[in-house]
């Protein structure tokens, strides 16, 4: 399994992503940097969270003109599979690879706690083996919005990934922390191969971090 | 020349900051205030000598880079 990490200036997860990847696949994940161009031999691509170039302008949107990212792109489009993470979600939202937008919290406030998630889609390689899942969140702008439009085409078509739920797995407007609409978590793109996800696994896939849940995300993908 | 370039969110979409400013002016007295909405102001300084050209590649800014169109419209004004 060769997993790459791409790293951006402002990038803080990078290493805790590269934690997880190793200790579950047991192989060595690669760091690239964005000014890198070229991803060959990628069997998972990891966009980690962090603030990258200080979420100047919006959140993800000066990454997203990064080198790396025309190859990103690429390999996205040529089935690769590749995962955004919080900020890594924004800037994969801001390359167009998954639809929609996302805006500050309704709260106005940077939101940093433990909620559940659960899959919706029960049959992509990201989502198979997760069904109820805690693990943290840590941003200001989650709040996922897209168009009706765009809304009933992710929907029909089991894009959405994750949404946020009670410890019980009920979709609550209680335990939505930041507004999403209809509780998105985290969705995928047409092909199922592009994961966006507001939620930290990476920093709950062992007991040592107090919970285990987000391990299962990165298991069914490197098993 | 200059370019003056408002970005706007849409109509549609929720914008808690403005709604806030909203509340704290009404408490402020200002009574009559029914909305508000927050966007960005960009002032971009080009050197093209032909409008046109500026203004064409100014939207082309605005659509890659600037704004969200998703959930922004914006607009370019050259002094």
């Amino acid at each position: 399994m060769k997993s790459k990490v791409i790293v951006f200036p402002g990038s803080n997860c990078d290493r805790d992503v590269a934690v997880a990847i190793r200790k579950i696949s047991g192989s060595e994940p690669q760091m690239v940097w964005h000014k890198e161009t070229s991803l060959s031999n990628s069997d998972l691509i990891i966009v980690p969270g962090g603030f990258s170039y200080g979420d100047y302008l919006r959140c993800g949107a000066i990454a997203s003109t990064s080198p790396i990212i025309y190859e990103v792109v690429k390999k996205a489009n040529e089935g690769v599979p590749v995962i955004g993470i919080c900020n890594g979600f924004q800037i994969l939202i801001e390359t167009s690879l998954l639809d929609g937008a996302l805006i500050r919290n309704n709260s106005l406030s940077f939101i940093c706690r433990d909620v559940y998630i659960k899959s919706e889609n029960q049959t992509s390689i990201f989502t198979k083996k997760t069904n109820i899942a805690k693990m943290p969140i840590a941003h200001n702008e989650g709040n996922y919005f897209a168009s009706d439009e765009t809304l009933k085409k992710i929907v029909d078509n089991d894009q959405v990934a994750f949404k946020y739920c009670n410890q019980e797995g009920e979709v609550t407007s209680h335990s939505n922390p930041n507004g999403s609409l209809e509780n998105i978590a985290g969705i995928l793109n047409d092909r199922k191969n592009v994961l966006g996800l507001m939620p930290h696994p990476e920093r709950a896939a062992e007991s040592a971090l107090g919970c285990e849940d987000g391990k299962y995300i990165f298991e069914s993908i490197l098993s | 020349m200059l370019a003056k370039i408002h970005i706007t969110l849409k109509k549609d979409v929720l914008d808690p900051q403005g709604k806030v400013v909203a509340n704290s002016l009404n408490t402020l007295g200002f009574e009559t205030v029914q909305d508000v909405r927050q966007g960005k102001y960009i002032e971009v300084t080009i050197d093209e000598e032909d409008t046109d050209i500026a203004k064409q590649k100014l939207n082309q800014m605005c659509e890659k880079l600037l704004a969200n169109l998703v959930i922004e419209d914006y607009s370019v004004e050259i002094e």
